[in-house]
């Protein structure tokens, strides 16, 4: 499987990837929506996790980006934004799940196992 | 000068989101609690800003900043909690970033989506100069944890009648 992970935080980036990194999967990063893109196109992850408050290009605006050149990608979205209306957008949007930070190794490897299941 | 209306606008109830999302980043992050003090208005001669600091600029329902600031020997610590073993001054000014944001979107479970955050500006160093918004009082959460103290300081104003006065310049000029 391939994985992109996209966040504007490097700490957040490099805590997902020692999540998943014993994992045999290929991994990369992003520090951003538009970036993200970039790297979609070329990459062609099967599994994005996305933070939503970063420069340049939003990450729900990067969710419906990305769903366009491949619907069948499955989006986790990772963010603080913690009121109800964020998370049900992200799905409206078309996210496979919505993750709240700050999360425990515990609940992320919970998350990212269902993504790969899925 | 800060009038006392202008002290107002923080209403307890507030203060108490914020102290409270403190409370449950440092819990959920590190599973050590962070014992945080009562909140105090900000005088001149306050030093509240250490050697890693972030600023959320806030807009819509409410306008202002939101800071962060905490010694280098915290964040080595804190750091570890997010499995680095590295070590590096822009890992900690990330890492500062990280907790003013999660902190402020956390603060949106209460305080709705029109509370609008801004991704984090980080600066280093004890900067005698850093710039508070003037028309709004600067409220110090302090937070003792591990042995360290740091600072959520939040400075914020409800009065939708007024006009804006945040300027999202002043970001920039913060961080140069």
């Amino acid at each position: 499987m391939r994985l992109l992970i996209v966040d504007d935080s490097n700490i957040i980036r490099r805590s997902i990837q020692r999540e998943i990194g014993d994992q045999n999967h290929e991994i990369r990063t992003a520090g951003d929506g538009i970036e993200a893109l970039k790297v979609f196109d070329e990459f062609k992850p099967d599994i994005v996790t996305m933070d939503i408050t970063m420069p340049n290009m939003d990450g729900l605006s990067c969710v419906e980006h990305i769903l366009q050149k491949n619907a069948q990608t499955r989006i986790l979205v990772i963010s603080a934004l913690a009121d109800k209306g964020t998370a049900v957008e992200a799905v409206k949007r078309g996210a496979t799940g919505f993750l709240l930070k700050p999360f425990t190794s515990e609940t992320l490897a919970t998350e990212i196992t269902e993504l790969f299941v899925d | 000068m800060i009038t006392q209306q202008e002290v107002d606008t923080m209403p307890e109830d507030d203060l108490r989101v914020f102290v409270k999302g403190t409370e449950y980043f440092f819990l959920q992050v590190t599973s050590s609690r962070a014992e945080v003090s009562t909140p105090f208005i900000k005088e001149a001669s306050d030093k509240v800003i250490d050697d890693f600091s972030a600023v959320i600029g806030i807009s819509g329902t409410q306008r202002g900043c939101v800071y962060y600031s905490a010694p280098r020997e915290m964040i080595r610590e804190l750091v570890t909690h997010y499995g680095e073993t590295e070590a590096s001054d822009d890992l900690y000014a990330d890492c500062v970033g990280e907790i003013a944001n999660t902190i402020s979107g956390n603060a949106r479970e209460y305080l709705g989506p029109g509370f609008m955050i801004s991704v984090p500006v980080v600066f280093r160093g004890r900067a005698e100069d850093v710039r508070f918004p003037h028309d709004a009082p600067a409220f110090v959460i302090p937070i003792l944890w591990n042995g360290h103290r740091s600072s959520l300081i939040l400075c914020l104003k409800k009065d939708e009648k007024e006009p804006p006065t945040f300027d999202p310049e002043m970001l920039k000029e913060i961080a140069s």
